[in-house]
């Protein structure tokens, strides 16, 4: 993809079918109560293991079926997506924080504070760090706030090998040495001339994790560290599903395949800003 | 090179120190880890008794000393639903995820290599963007789902696989491509944008020149130094299995140390969980250790870097 191309090049080649379905799927998240026909944790057990609208036996009355408990998958799947996207949100702004903070610390500092930090980096990249966060779960119990740590210890790491590789070549700049001899401290410099120069970055990086922090979420759910119930998550619902799967295979496919399709959109969405922002970021 | 490897063996060990003391911080922050390590049933006197052989009523450097020094000797506690030594537990299942993890780490390479050459060297054409958007998918997709919609249809639909449990050779095939995919697009991608790389390096260009068919520049010429990059990433590729082996035989029902991984958690087995974390720790920690000396040792820049 050329990287000369306007802007307004670039904004025409946004990913529309994309957009317009994550557009949809914030739209279902914030207005959850208004949309959803059911309420996502009502129990009906005569309608239970209703199959879809188009399947037999199935009724208009719930589009996507119903659970063994009768509660509408639909509903449950709309107000599922309130908490992924919550989780997501606070897991990236968490963890991406933590990530750009350090990257940037080690970046600008270098020597022995850089190089331990990335060996630090290097270890959790190639440490299967969802043992720690199943491990956070159980010792500090579930909730939203043990999954943004845990999210947290998975992600950071990534976060700082990037940002840090900006910080290099930013600091190297001119107008950092004028800050310095201007009497910035190396405080002010990383705060007020090193973060606006990796921001885009890392909005890029924090767009293209958006996935994958709705992956983990999922995984983690799916796993019985997540969300507790009743709160409908996806990873959860698949999870309950599983049991059921040769009797009622929409408990467990439809909400996975919501993961999916969640994931590709996002993917795609950052794809597409980084070629916009920052296609150096093309190779990571 | 000793100093290279002394240096890697004494960052190893670093890291299981702080793994191990991230374990042993976990479960005092909480409150009494007491109520973590017995089970709700215990009679006073069993927690009493425990209280003292942990040693959780003396200082806290005294308690991470007996939990360290336990540690090393192998004694990682008890676990609460299996009633006996979690190492034991976990050593016991350990030959069960042995046995998936090279199968599914060989079918991914076996298709990862051909998909990436192929996507590199048609780049651009329909092979490329076909291979792209499989890549595409492969990322997408959450691995506890696609080891579900699997059974769903070969199992259930279909009923030519086995969906769950250790048998003949063809309870493998499932938990091995779930597992599988779950490194394939990276890899695919890897092989592509590496090979790309090489194809346009002097080298090549000779080999082409001296008249070589464009099939033996290729795979033999480009792919062996395009294939580099694949093995420095064993490392993070085996930490990526280790993870997915949780969720792969938590699907089918697989009786590995994966699938002991989620009883822990489910059942809220303390002892277990920690005894199964530092011990996939040792393992991850000394595969990667391995590898990277062996590639020191084939690639001496890597050694003073």
């Amino acid at each position: 993809m050329s990287t000369e191309a306007s802007s307004r090049g670039d904004l025409a080649r946004l990913p529309w079918i994309s957009f317009s379905i994550i557009v949809v799927l914030v739209v279902a998240a914030v207005f959850a109560p208004l949309l959803a026909p059911h309420s996502p944790t009502e129990q009906s057990l005569p309608d239970k293991l209703r199959p879809p609208a188009w399947q037999e036996g199935g009724s208009m009355k719930h589009l996507l079926g119903t659970d063994v408990l009768g509660r509408d998958v639909l509903s449950r799947l709309v107000y599922g997506a309130r908490v992924s996207l919550t989780v997501a949100a606070v897991a990236l702004i968490a963890g991406g924080g933590v990530g750009l903070a350090l990257g940037i610390l080690a970046g600008y500092t270098g020597g022995r504070v850089d190089n331990f930090i990335m060996r630090v980096v290097d270890a959790t990249l190639t440490f299967p760090t969802i043992l720690i966060a199943l491990l956070l779960a159980v010792s500090l119990g579930q909730g939203l706030g043990t999954i943004a740590i845990a999210i947290t210890v998975i992600i950071w790491a990534r976060f700082a090998r990037i940002v840090r590789g900006e910080v290099l070549s930013v600091k190297t700049r001119d107008f950092v040495a004028l800050a310095r001899v201007h009497g910035c401290s190396h405080l002010r410099i990383m705060a007020v001339h090193i973060v606006p120069n990796v921001l885009n970055t890392f909005m890029v990086l924090l767009t293209l994790h958006i996935g994958f922090v709705v992956i983990v979420e999922a995984t983690l759910s799916f796993l019985g560290a997540g969300i507790p119930p009743p709160t409908p998550s996806w990873g959860q619902m698949v999870s309950d599903g599983r049991s059921h799967i040769a009797s009622a295979w929409w408990l467990s496919v439809v909400p996975g395949g919501a993961i999916m399709l969640v994931v590709l959109v996002f993917n795609l969405f950052g794809d597409w800003l980084r070629d916009w922002l920052d296609p150096r970021l093309r190779q990571v | 090179m000793q100093r290279y490897i002394l240096r890697r063996l004494l960052q190893g060990a670093l890291l299981l120190f702080i793994v191990a003391l991230v374990v042993f911080t976990l479960a005092r922050v909480s409150g009494n880890p007491i109520d973590l390590l017995v089970r709700e049933d215990a009679t006073a006197e069993d927690r009493a008794h425990l209280q003292k052989a942990l040693g959780l009523d003396r200082p806290m450097h005294e308690q991470l000393y007996i939990f360290l020094t336990g540690a090393v000797r192998g004694d990682l506690g008890q676990s609460i639903r299996y009633r006996r030594s979690a190492a034991e537990v976990f050593f016991e299942r350990l030959p069960n995820t042995l046995k998936l993890l090279p199968l599914a780490m060989a079918g991914a390479l076996a298709i990862a290599i051909p998909l990436g050459v192929l996507a590199a060297v048609y780049r651009g054409t329909l092979v490329d963007r076909l291979a792209g958007g499989l890549a595409v998918l492969g990322i997408a997709t959450p691995q506890f789902w696609l080891g579900i919609v699997l059974i769903y249809v070969f199992s259930i639909q279909l009923g030519v696989l086995p969906s769950a449990r250790m048998g003949g050779p063809s309870h493998y095939v499932l938990p091995a491509v779930t597992l599988g995919v779950f490194l394939l697009a990276g890899m695919m991608r890897l092989v592509r944008s590496s090979l790309l790389e090489v194809m346009g390096s002097e080298f090549v260009k000779l080999a082409r020149l001296k008249g070589l068919s464009q099939t033996i520049v290729i795979w033999k010429h480009c792919l062996r130094n395009a294939l580099i990059p694949v093995v420095t990433l064993f490392g993070v590729y085996f930490a990526l299995l280790v993870t997915g082996a949780i969720v792969t035989e938590t699907v089918f029902a697989w009786p590995g140390v994966g699938r002991l991984t989620y009883e822990a958690v489910i059942f809220r087995d303390y002892p277990l969980l920690q005894a199964v974390i530092l011990l996939k720790a040792v393992i991850v920690l000394s595969v990667n250790l391995v590898v990277d000396i062996l590639y020191a040792y084939l690639d001496p820049r890597v050694r003073y870097a």
